[in-house]
């Protein structure tokens, strides 16, 4: 038996006795490949399963946080009383990616689907073995109430005296960050086809329509805010001040000096790689076109 | 997953006829995810990893891809290493992954990747599978707001040359083959399954600007420019060095050739000497004289490679300062007004 709570101020009260060294989890902080791996497994699973299961990987930060930094899909097989995990496999897997990566340890394990069941508990017990405190991340790839839910649980056990009656499930607020190099191409990663990816110039084109569309809504909106059509917001009109004020106060003069020596800058070297590029077709015609009699 | 078994029919049918070039590499955001965890992770040390995914027409498809170990010492871990990629194949294909082998990426440092180990791989992956490719990832442009992703692949032409292990003048031009034909740079497209993408929207609605955006309208590129540099005169400096081999080749050829002229010079006086004496002329030819021993041409191989590496850092430079004018200009017409 299980039960599900979401109440994230008592989580210290819960917090697993077992050991005086392990710190309260506080937060889980998810990777998006972590729900990438997760949504690609759920849709190559066998037929015959309804749910996905698999370990997760990463680290514990000092300050209690749970960094979840991958994971791998582990199959199993699940009745109405019985779950079978393949553990052979699981030991495997987490030998190889030690392999590469010896840092980022077993913290926890996910599932596919809304909530947690019986089964879930079984499973949880067996991580439980594994690493102290795992940390259970639901993935609700179904859907259910129009919303992709993510959800992490750590568990605690409750017992009366010497008998141990439940388990419980508490909810553990999440956090899902992307790393700097993520965000360049998250562009790419939202949509389910990208013809091409963008090189520099277009890049380049695509940010200054947007800054272009950004500046024109703030004027359209400063318009109407003038004329009485939008009643004024104060901490939109400081953000506009402050942006506005932002802009280095620079005489004229010196700010053109400085325009053009940068603009000289990147014509130089602009030179300088065509000179580059021109003197390479030079070489190579010398070299094979050089016959000797 | 239907789709699946129809593109497993297509490969099917199309063993027996010859490949369709490829044309486009279509990979999922999965892959392309775990190579810019991975790449940046072990920045600035190089690593590699193994592609999956299957080959579909003109279309190759990345659907995952896997790290491989850095290795410290090559002879202990040989084995060990590729234990470690059957181990993963086999537990991938566990649980529904094609365990299809379809290339290899690894990341590279301002794009300085044409070496002849890069070839070398090539050639040994080229024989056991039909095509492959490997993907070329760039974290340090990552900070200018760029996805450096590139798919290269080697040119027909240029695999049957390097197996022929010929690469002398002569051959190369008549071939007409210059440096821009050894590597080939593949379109990629990037797909992702449709559960995938629900779940990135929800995440992170569509805000107006990214954070890519921000990344590049920053004007701060020197460091990058500085690196891009370095590494030019750099590789300017190996290829003077490859000419100045070739011109020594040369001046050592035409030195040969005037010998053998004057040998031959003498033997023809001597002969015609003989003659008037009444004995036999000797032959005009002495194959044990030293100074008609062929002197090898030197491999254009390595000058090639360099040429190519040059080419890619000039390209690069145009790309950023391309970029820098147009961010100059636009915080001049800020400051206008």
């Amino acid at each position: 038996m299980a039960a599900t709570a979401a109440n994230e101020h008592t989580v210290l009260q819960f917090a697993a006795p077992s050991s005086a060294t392990t710190t309260p989890i506080l937060t889980a902080r998810i990777h998006p490949l972590v729900i990438f791996n997760v949504c690609d497994c759920f849709v190559r699973r066998p037929d015959s399963a309804e749910r996905v299961i698999g370990t997760l990987l990463g680290s514990i930060l000092p300050d209690g946080t749970v960094d979840i930094r991958n994971s791998y899909a582990v199959p199993h097989n699940e009745s109405s009383d019985q779950v079978a995990v393949d553990i052979d496999y699981h030991h495997n897997m987490l030998a190889s990616h030690l392999k590469v990566n010896p840092k980022e340890i077993i913290v926890g394990w996910y599932s596919t689907g809304l909530g947690v069941n019986g089964g879930s508990a079984l499973i949880h017990d067996f991580y439980a073995r594994e690493v102290t405190n795992p940390i259970h991340l639901t993935v609700d790839t179904g859907f259910t109430n129009g919303v992709g839910a993510i959800k992490a649980f750590v568990s605690s056990n409750l017992s009366l005296g010497d008998r141990q009656l439940a388990a419980q499930f508490q909810e553990v607020p999440v956090d899902l960050r992307m790393v700097e190099a993520e965000r360049v191409g998250y562009d790419v990663l939202k949509a389910t086809a990208v013809d091409k990816l963008p090189n520099d110039m277009e890049g380049m084109e695509l940010t200054m329509e947007r800054l272009l569309t950004l500046i024109n809504d703030v004027y359209k909106y400063v318009d109407s805010v003038v004329e009485g059509r939008t009643p004024p917001d104060t901490n939109i009109g400081r953000f506009i001040a402050d942006a506005v004020a932002s802009l280095p106060k620079l005489p004229p003069q010196v700010f053109d000096n400085l325009v053009n020596d940068s603009l000289q800058d990147q014509l130089l070297l602009l030179y300088l790689s065509s000179i580059t590029r021109t003197q390479l077709s030079l070489a190579e015609k010398l070299n094979t076109a050089a016959q000797m009699l | 997953m239907a789709t699946m078994a129809r593109s497993f029919l297509q490969a099917i049918s199309k063993d027996e006829a010859v490949a369709p070039p490829l044309r486009v590499v279509q990979i999922e955001g999965l892959a392309v995810l775990k190579i810019i965890k991975h790449c940046k992770e072990f920045a600035p040390t190089l690593v590699t990893g193994q592609l999956l995914g299957l080959d579909v027409g003109s279309v190759l498809e990345v659907t995952n891809c896997f790290p491989f170990p850095v290795r410290d010492d090559d002879e202990e871990i040989e084995a060990d290493g590729a234990n470690y990629q059957l181990e993963m194949m086999r537990c991938l294909r566990e649980v529904n992954v094609d365990n299809n082998t379809v290339g290899w990426y690894q990341s590279t440092v301002l794009g300085s990747y044409q070496t002849v180990e890069l070839i070398e791989t090539f050639m040994n992956y080229q024989e056991n599978i039909k095509r492959c490719v490997c993907i070329i990832y760039d974290p340090s442009k990552a900070d200018l707001g760029v996805l450096a992703l590139k798919a290269l692949k080697l040119s027909d032409s240029f695999m049957d040359l390097y197996r022929a292990g010929n690469f002398t003048g002569d051959k190369l031009r008549e071939k007409n083959f210059s440096w821009m034909d050894i590597f080939e740079e593949i379109p990629i497209k990037v797909s992702n399954s449709a559960l995938v993408s629900a779940f990135m929207t929800e995440l992170e609605t569509d805000a107006p600007v990214s954070q890519g955006d921000y990344d590049r309208l920053q004007s701060s590129t020197t460091p990058f420019l500085e690196n891009n540099m370095e590494f030019l005169i750099k590789c300017m400096d190996d290829l003077s060095m490859e000419q100045q081999k070739f011109q020594y080749y040369y001046r050592n050829l035409s030195r040969q050739q005037a010998q053998q002229q004057a040998w031959l010079q003498k033997r023809r006086t001597e002969n015609m000497a003989r003659r008037s004496a009444g004995e036999e002329p000797l032959p005009e030819e002495d194959p044990s004289n030293p100074i008609f021993k062929p002197i090898p041409e030197p491999s254009r191989l390595e000058s090639f490679l360099i040429t190519n590496q040059v080419s890619n850092f000039c390209g690069q430079i145009n790309g950023v300062a391309g970029q820098n004018f147009s961010r100059l200009y636009l915080t001049k017409a800020l400051h206008e007004n």
